[in-house]
């Protein structure tokens, strides 16, 4: 067990090797309950979520959710994360675990017009079923679940169980995360591990989480972004609308959008056995021009990958750098973004080094 | 099989006459979690009693070796550069370290079974 947001969550329950690649073949179901889950009310709801995240709310129809950025006024990420419009004046938002109380007072501290805020993140839990065969792995008395388009949900059930189904996740395959009441998951969850354990299924661990969410070149924050980094810098302008009108942070992150960012988050591979650990240095031409911000070893693709903010615009994929593993400098390739694109049938994140 | 003993570094020896094999235990393996590469010494280097001698790679982190004794290497488990994953699977077996020809003494401190459980247990929690 580590300690990972204030929450007791398992590494692997078996093997990280073997969880990772249950994900990537057939399904992994992993218990991220350890997720803030805020509800947001009321005629002024919109309005408001609006003003807070730097994605256009507008554009969001009920039964469908968004990935977003909720940033500082000088364009520092507060946090990522994803709002589902309920109805047209309901939403869940689900937050990083270590940002929860962060993410309440900052929002609290926003709250404009009529709109509520409230945290239901112990009464209902959140698990998630991802991988190619999740669809199809779902156990007996769950709903039809094949019309649910990417980043779009509905209430229906699973394994008998009132939940809410939304097609989303964290690993780059196609898949489920689930809302259930806190007093009926376990069900839900053994149900699955049952049905599914002869096609493959297991439950998957941190490790497992990273290791796909970082293949799939799905940031961290608190590792890849944190309130330093804009959302141009992480590379995830894709997630600002600068036309919609204001919010918080729009005056700075137009001026980066213009100026062009800065710094840059890039991904590379390293041979195998030579693991960029977070932190470590980023050299190119005899000079230290970054960090790692994210690195493990990819059982899937076979070596090492990492992402790495460095203090330059970009760098083209092929290009030879190195970082420091062990005390000494590995050579290093500067590789296009996803590391590995999976089912998941359309990207979050564009393709973009 | 001579009997197993322990290092308060998570080392294993067994003792065959001048013949040491090293390998790391099965709480070491646990706590690391997968390991997916080890950095080993070549045959022929002299090792001083709890001189680094290499590093274990897993996905956490990485750890480094240390000698439990004083001694020449005599043999690196090759196996180990194509299935670093036999530390995980079979860490007193086919997850063997080194063979080390002793020089001098085994040192007093090695730990039997026992005073090892104990040390992990401390670890644990």
């Amino acid at each position: 067990m580590v300690d990972f947001g204030g929450w007791e969550l398992p590494q692997q329950y078996t093997s990280i090797r073997d969880e990772h690649f249950a994900v990537r073949k057939a399904a992994g179901l992993f218990d991220i309950s350890h997720m803030g889950r805020f509800v947001v009310e009321g005629a002024g709801a919109p309005a408001y979520l609006q003003r807070l995240l730097t994605n256009d709310l507008a554009a969001l129809r009920a039964g469908h959710a968004v990935y977003s950025q909720m940033c500082q006024e000088d364009g520092g990420i507060v946090d990522d994360l994803v709002v589902y419009r309920e109805t047209d004046d309901r939403y869940i938002v689900v937050v990083n675990a270590a940002n929860r109380e962060k993410d309440m007072a900052w929002m609290r501290e926003h709250l404009s017009g009529d709109a509520a805020l409230e945290d239901h993140s112990d009464e209902l839990s959140l698990i998630a079923f991802q991988g190619p065969q999740a669809h199809a792995l779902l156990p007996r008395g769950s709903s039809e679940t094949e019309d649910i388009p990417y980043f779009g949900f509905r209430p229906g059930k699973v394994a008998g169980v009132a939940s809410l189904i939304s097609r989303t996740g964290y690993t780059g395959e196609d898949g489920f995360e689930l809302f259930i009441a806190s007093d009926q998951v376990g069900k839900v969850w053994d149900a699955i591990l049952a049905e599914g354990e002869p096609a493959g299924v297991l439950p998957a661990g941190l490790g497992a989480r990273d290791a796909t969410r970082l293949e799939a070149a799905l940031r961290l924050y608190g590792n890849d972004m944190d309130e330093t980094v804009n959302p141009y810098e992480a590379g995830l302008g894709w997630t600002v609308k600068l036309s919609k009108g204001e919010f918080i942070g729009r005056g700075s992150l137009a001026a980066v959008k213009q100026e062009g960012p800065k710094r840059s988050l890039i991904g590379f591979k390293t041979a195998p056995g030579d693991i960029p650990r977070h932190g470590a240095a980023v050299i190119h031409g005899g000079r230290r021009v970054g960090a790692v911000t994210s690195g493990t070893h990819s059982f899937f693709l076979g070596h090492p990958i990492a992402l790495a903010m460095i203090e330059v615009p970009s760098f083209p994929v092929g290009e030879r750098i190195a970082v420091e593993v062990r005390g000494r400098e590995a050579p290093a390739e500067v590789v296009k973004l996803p590391f590995y694109r999976g089912s998941a049938r359309s990207a979050v994140a564009p393709a973009k080094s | 099989m001579a009997d197993r003993r322990y290092t308060k570094t998570h080392e294993w020896v067994v003792v065959d006459g001048k013949t040491v094999t090293v390998g790391i235990t099965d709480f070491a393996q646990s706590q690391l979690g997968d390991v997916v590469f080890l950095e080993l010494p070549s045959t022929g280097r002299k090792l001083a009693l709890r001189e680094s001698f290499g590093v274990v790679e897993s996905v956490k982190a990485a750890s480094d070796l240390y000698s439990p004794v004083a001694g020449r290497v005599t043999a690196v488990n090759d196996k180990l550069t194509v299935n670093p994953e036999l530390v995980n699977s079979d860490p007193y077996g086919d997850g063997w370290i080194l063979k080390l020809e002793l020089a001098g003494d085994l040192p007093p401190d090695l730990l039997d079974e026992a005073a090892y459980k104990q040390v992990t247990e401390a670890s644990a929690h």
